[in-house]
């Protein structure tokens, strides 16, 4: 009978499962559960852009927390302070995002406990970070996550992002996600050294406003933060107007009935 | 055919489900549905699925029963400890935050997803909601299970801050029982858990005392009392 030759399988399976578990860390032939291996994101968030302008960093990114394709969180922080000079954005499995919250919480503390005048700027903070996903990405476990890491130390600017695997940049303008695709290029047109903080925030929500159009994963509520020299504002959440008002949208077929 | 009757036994016990825990003006309320499923077959169809943590912490149980049972027996344990040692009640994001470890630390072997609820003297009434995936997120109300894809619209709409107990109970009902209406994996009857100042309340709703939705009927003994209950009759040519 089929039942029962099921059953029996069932029980040698789950016996070689925990034979193979006890052997402890990872063999080539361990299955899925008995060591982390890669996952598969469970709560994401979508991009997340930074710039550098006139007086420090600003960065931008919209509070959706997405559940595969449904639209499940739309209050998640996804920027936040790190230290007294830095501002980190992320993107990819929240969860992930939280506890590298912890791993840096924890990294700022033992900074501070040295108690010697010194803290860790952006540049190191920025470097901390590659190591700790590129080696996880080494041991095929990685934190999947795409991090921004911008911030203001002694006068010098700082700008940089890495991805899940490790691969690190620092530049003027930086983004993650769709950003690099939909952002990126108006950035590289419009992006110059000296913007104000207001061609800045404009600036950004231009990008922003078009990943609203232009990615599914987005939503209509967003935070920008700045960091200068001074200190840190990450701004109330709020969202931007979009536009629909054009006559090619309200006639798509003239011209061309059955047409999309 | 033999196979499709009597469907997969071997199955792993998974809680369809809906769950939902609000917060109202003093408290929170957890309210869920009753079935578990193995494969096709209801294995149980009147289970509990807010499970208590401690006097003034429970949880929502969804996904695999038996990873939502281990989970919450673990975080049970440690509460117990910690409240010994802290010499007065846990608070809700305590309780939360241990969920919150056992379900990020060993994401790839579990598949539960739970909302915590209770209340607190620091904080009041506190909702959280843990996902798949181990994430943390404190909220006004949280949804969970398969049968809360069908309440994303309802909540959007019907949700308002600052209810009072009785609007929140009566809420979490409704949605309960609409979710029932539309998702194969969720049905029995709505069980709520309301936690404030006070105490702790359980409540039960039966079945077959759940509003009609939409292309439902009343239900009847048997067609004899209908027949007998309108014109002598009824079935003449």
């Amino acid at each position: 009978m089929p039942s029962e030759q099921k059953l029996g399988s069932a029980i040698v399976d789950t016996v070689f499962a925990n034979m193979v578990s006890s052997q402890n860390e990872s063999s080539l032939l361990s299955s899925e559960g008995d060591s982390q291996r890669t996952q598969y994101p469970y709560v994401t968030g979508t991009s997340v852009i930074g710039i550098k302008y006139k007086d420090g960093i600003l960065m931008a990114a919209d509070m959706g927390g997405s559940y595969g394709s449904t639209i499940r969180y739309k209050s998640v922080e996804r920027l936040k302070q790190v230290g007294k000079h830095s501002l980190i954005g992320a993107s990819g499995e929240i969860s992930d995002f939280q506890e590298i919250l912890r791993y840096l919480d924890e990294l700022i503390l033992h900074d501070s406990m040295w108690d010697d005048g010194n803290s860790l700027g952006p540049k190191e903070v920025h470097n901390y970070l590659t190591r700790v996903l590129y080696n996880r990405r080494n041991k095929f476990d990685p934190l999947w996550n795409s991090l921004v890491l911008g911030g203001v130390k002694n006068g010098q600017k700082y700008l940089g992002s890495v991805s899940m695997i490790g691969v690190h940049f620092e530049d003027d303008h930086v983004a993650t996600g769709f950003g690099n695709h939909l952002a990126r290029p108006i950035l590289r047109e419009e992006w110059r050294e000296d913007l104000t903080f207001e061609e800045g925030v404009k600036l950004l929500e231009k990008c922003m406003r078009n990943l609203l159009y232009r990615d599914r994963s987005a939503v209509n509520k967003l935070q920008i933060a700045k960091i200068t020299e001074e200190g840190l504002t990450i701004s109330q959440p709020y969202s931007l107007k979009t536009f629909w008002n054009f006559a090619a949208f309200k006639n798509p077929t003239v011209g061309a009935e059955g047409s999309w | 055919m033999d196979r499709d009757a009597t469907a997969d036994v071997n199955a792993p016990h998974s809680m369809g489900t809906t769950i939902i825990g609000v917060t109202y003006n003093g408290g929170v309320i957890l309210g869920a549905d009753s079935r578990t499923s193995t494969g096709l077959y209801v294995a149980n169809r009147a289970s509990d699925k807010i499970t208590q943590l401690t006097d003034n912490v429970y949880i929502c149980r969804s996904g695999s029963a038996a990873d939502s049972q281990i989970v919450s027996d673990y975080v049970r344990y440690f509460l117990h400890q910690h409240t010994i040692q802290l010499g007065q009640p846990a608070t809700v994001k305590v309780a939360a935050n241990l969920v919150r470890l056992l379900s990020y630390n060993n994401k790839n072997m579990l598949q539960t997803g739970i909302i915590v609820g209770g209340w607190d003297k620091y904080e009041g009434g506190k909702i959280y909601g843990i996902p798949l995936g181990g994430t943390i997120l404190e909220q006004p109300f949280a949804i969970g299970g398969s049968g809360s894809s069908y309440l994303y619209g309802f909540f959007d709409q019907a949700w308002k801050e600052g209810m009072t107990k009785d609007e929140a109970e009566q809420l979490v009902v409704k949605a309960v029982s609409l979710a029932i209406a539309r998702d194969g994996a969720s049905g029995g009857v709505v069980r709520t858990v309301t936690i404030n100042s006070e105490g702790v309340t359980r409540n039960f709703y039966p079945g077959d005392q759940l509003p009609l939705w939409h292309e439902e009927v009343e239900a009847h003994n048997s067609l004899l009392d209908i027949l007998n209950a309108s014109s002598p009759e009824p079935m003449s040519t």
